[in-house]
């Protein structure tokens, strides 16, 4: 047998002190669809990534066409006939689509002349390879997502890539359009090309691979052949684990209801038809995959994109949302996902960090009270056990758990009676997660109302009373909090009720 | 490292000129010229504090010159009208933040780049201005030069303004929230957003404060003559500007304090009388600005990029 087109032995990458990768095996063949499954941080975008070249791995091997590749870069991967096709495709939109093409497959100088005739002509052939009835002079821009995708392997083909990676392809075709893409991908594989797959809709992976290699915790638990596997057994090996008794048991009886939601919704965001009560002293999770709503949903009740449908309660009050002000003026206070972008200030020392959203309540007459604010910012240090070198070092100057705490304390610092958590522990070493947990685990305890938001499955089952799972916008189930992960994932994905789909 | 050091370099660059000019053109400290030289600054003083929050909150707005000109023009004709002093000060106060607004409504309303809405505005006053008015002076009454003061006592009260404006807004800006927030905002509006500020807000009202300072400006700069020239404000955005980012202010925003753009303004304006004392051609002055203000942006980019490090 001939050697695979691709095998990645031991292949480990850790960011920080998160280890992404620890030791995956993986091979593709000539002419097979290989899909990647696997939650949401399990590591296939890093696995991805080291692919293309854009990470480089700590340690282990890639061979790619029996030859082992010492250091792989993005050019040395495209001259290895190794291309990616992401899921909001990396064209041109002012260029048309034969000038695309062309950037993608053209070298030489840059004072070369060029030939206008060969390259309509080759973008021609290739958009009819793929099956695509696109014109070469069309701009990029007044194509719809599929037809960037087709544009995009178009691309791939030009370049002689005999290694594809498709990185959730379908997530925002029709149905139609997936039929169209599975007929060019069933192309590909007929040509000997080898197609790396990312999916999350299990029914694609077995309408379209021929091999699935799952990913769980930076680690391969598997590759098996579609045809042997149904999708319990899937979900079984995404899941896998038992959740682990890391977590502080929870202590708080539910008080009064703070937050009440009646068939919410926001057209511009996507979140449809909501429904749930939040009671204080209840941590109420939030699952879902990436894209899910989850987000979406938060930025709704913290009056970033207000509700336009359903009612909003707050302590048996009916309320409307329609801006920050309006959400930190009743109690809410949203600690966002993008610390790095959205929640910690980089360059502000800390202090300032911390009260930046209490000026109205600690500086009486706007006149900024600095021993107030110092005081302020040592208590939260303390109490929260923040690492730093003093309360005027600036944000930037902290690891990722202690910018997440800083941002908690601003939040905290409102005394809001609910308070949402988007990925309170991402990219946050493990020390610290357990940290944030036993912080949110006592402000529940205290009577605070919180919603947490995670994509790590296990967090959220091991810190959540209830669990509610979002999918497509809409909250589709809520689970009791020690639920059976499967449980989670299956309403997750959608396959605990596939026949309405 | 102290965190006015940059601050205090420019104010060291400043305190060398100064002692070089004592040792070599001690003329240059006659009290008369010298009271004359800070007076003819103290209008740009006023638009750099105004435009130091906008350059703060991360915007942009060269159209100060043109609203110094519209705004001189209309109070021009004003007090030639014959309307008392007390009431053309505030109507051109008011002059300038309505300028501000459109400004401001125009960046902060649609989000649009604070740069491109300000160049047409700039482009679009004066030439308003030159289409209305022909290049016509404007006389005014002899009531209206120096307020009606003696010269000294005028010159003396433009220089005070200035100066206590200077310094209520320089603590103004560490010391009251807003302050904080415009810094905020400069910094990473959206962060500001998700605590609560309304970044949009604060563009806005930079904006008509700017407007409205320059307003007063343009009142401060007509007083000091019997005509009104025009197009008096030509070239004062690049003079105000420069004299910020001298002065250590962060063109991306979030960074900089209004003692830095003092300073900043105060060594470039020492440049061409110290060349004039110096007796060396007037031609160097545009060089040696441009320069000071190289040299200052060459500082800054080593500076930040060492502290990215």
């Amino acid at each position: 047998m001939s050697a695979p087109l691709l095998e990645l032995r031991q292949l480990a990458k850790s960011f920080g002190g998160a280890r992404a990768l620890r030791g995956v095996d993986f091979d593709l063949r000539a002419g097979e669809v290989h899909a990647l499954l696997g939650e949401n941080g399990a590591g296939k975008s890093t696995l991805i990534k080291i692919v293309t070249g854009a990470h480089q791995p700590d340690t282990g091997t890639i061979t790619v066409g029996g030859t082992r590749v010492a250091d792989l870069t993005p050019a040395t991967a495209r001259a290895l006939g190794i291309a990616c096709i992401y899921q909001q495709p990396a064209l041109f939109p002012d260029l048309t689509v034969a000038e695309n093409i062309a950037l993608r497959l053209e070298s030489g100088g840059t004072l070369r002349r060029l030939d206008w005739t060969t390259r309509t002509q080759r973008a021609q052939e290739l958009l009819q390879r793929v099956g695509a009835r696109i014109a070469p002079s069309a701009e990029v821009r007044q194509l719809s997502m599929p037809e960037q995708q087709l544009v995009e392997i178009a691309c791939a083909l030009g370049a002689g890539a005999r290694i594809v990676i498709m990185d959730e392809p379908t997530a925002s075709l029709t149905q139609t359009e997936q039929h169209l893409l599975f007929a060019v991908v069933r192309e590909l594989r007929k040509s000997g090309v080898g197609v790396i797959y990312i999916s999350h809709r299990l029914e694609e992976i077995f309408a379209l691979a021929d091999r699935v290699t799952v990913l769980r915790d930076g680690e391969s638990v598997g590759t098996h052949a579609v045809t042997a596997m149904d999708e319990a057994g899937l979900i079984r090996l995404m899941v896998g684990r038992e959740v682990k008794q890391l977590y502080p048991p929870s202590e708080s009886a539910p008080g009064e209801t703070v937050l009440a939601l009646r068939a919410v919704g926001c057209t511009a965001s996507g979140v449809r038809d909501v429904t749930l009560e939040l009671r204080a002293g209840e941590i109420l999770g939030l699952a879902g995959l990436v894209g899910a709503g989850r987000t979406e949903l938060a930025r709704v009740l913290f009056g970033l994109t207000p509700a336009d449908a359903g009612e909003i309660t707050l302590r048996g009050e009916r309320v409307t949302l329609r801006s920050p002000q309006d959400a930190v003026a009743r109690g809410i206070a949203y600690v966002p996902e993008d610390r790095r972008r959205h929640g910690v200030v980089l360059e502000m020392p800390i202090e300032e960090n911390m009260t930046m959203a209490i000026h109205r309540r600690i500086f009486r007459g706007a006149w900024l009270r600095f021993a107030a604010e110092r005081s302020l910012a040592l208590e939260f240090i303390r109490d929260l056990a923040v690492k730093c070198s003093g309360p005027t070092a600036v944000g930037g100057s902290l690891s990722g758990g202690n910018q997440q705490k800083i941002s908690l304390a601003r939040w905290l610092a409102t005394k809001p009676r609910l308070l949402i958590l988007d990925e309170p522990t991402q990219g946050v070493d493990v020390g610290a997660k357990s940290e944030i947990h036993k912080i949110i685990r006592r402000l529940a305890k205290e009577g605070l109302a919180v919603l947490l938001i995670s994509s790590d499955l296990p967090e959220v089952l091991g810190m959540c009373d209830r669990i509610g799972v979002m999918r497509g916008g809409k909250l589709c189930a809520i689970l009791p909090g020690k639920s059976d992960p499967h449980a989670v994932m299956a309403a997750a994905l959608g396959t605990a009720e596939k026949g309405a789909v | 490292m102290n965190r006015y050091f940059r601050e205090l370099s420019v104010v060291g660059a400043l305190v060398v000129v100064l002692v070089a000019m004592a040792i070599f053109a001690p003329a240059f400290f006659q009290p008369q010229p010298l009271l004359s030289l800070v007076t003819r600054e103290a209008p740009t003083l006023v638009v750099a504090c105004g435009m130091a929050l906008v350059i703060i909150s991360r915007q942009i707005d060269i159209s100060v010159g043109s609203i110094f000109s519209v705004v001189s023009v209309c109070a021009g004709l004003l007090a030639a009208r014959g309307w008392p002093l007390a009431l053309v000060l505030p109507a051109a106060a008011g002059i300038g933040a309505l300028l501000g607004v459109v400004n401001g409504i125009l960046v902060a309303g649609l989000r649009l780049p604070s740069i491109v809405v300000t160049l047409a505005t700039m482009v679009t006053l004066r030439q308003g201005l030159n289409l209305v008015r022909q290049g016509e002076f404007v006389n005014m009454p002899d009531a209206v030069q120096w307020f009606g003061l003696p010269q000294t006592n005028g010159q003396w009260l433009l220089v005070g303004a200035a100066l206590a404006l200077l310094v209520l807004l320089g603590v103004a800006m560490r010391h009251v929230s807003a302050g904080r927030f415009v810094y905020a905002v400069g910094t990473d509006a959206e962060a500001a957003r998700l605590a609560g500020i309304r970044p949009q807000l604060v563009t806005l009202l930079v904006f008509v404060f700017l407007g409205a300072l320059t307003g007063c400006a343009a009142m401060m700069n007509i007083v000091q003559s019997p005509q009104v020239q025009p197009l008096s404000g030509m070239g004062l955005e690049l003079k105000v500007i420069a004299a910020i980012v001298v002065g250590g202010v962060a063109i991306s925003g979030g960074r900089g304090n209004l003692w830095g753009a003092f300073a900043g303004l105060l060594l470039l304006a020492c440049v061409a009388p110290a060349l004039t004392h110096l007796h060396v051609e007037a031609y160097w002055e545009k060089a040696i600005q441009g320069g000071i203000i190289l040299l200052a942006v060459v500082a800054d980019g080593v500076r930040s990029r060492k502290g990215r490090r």
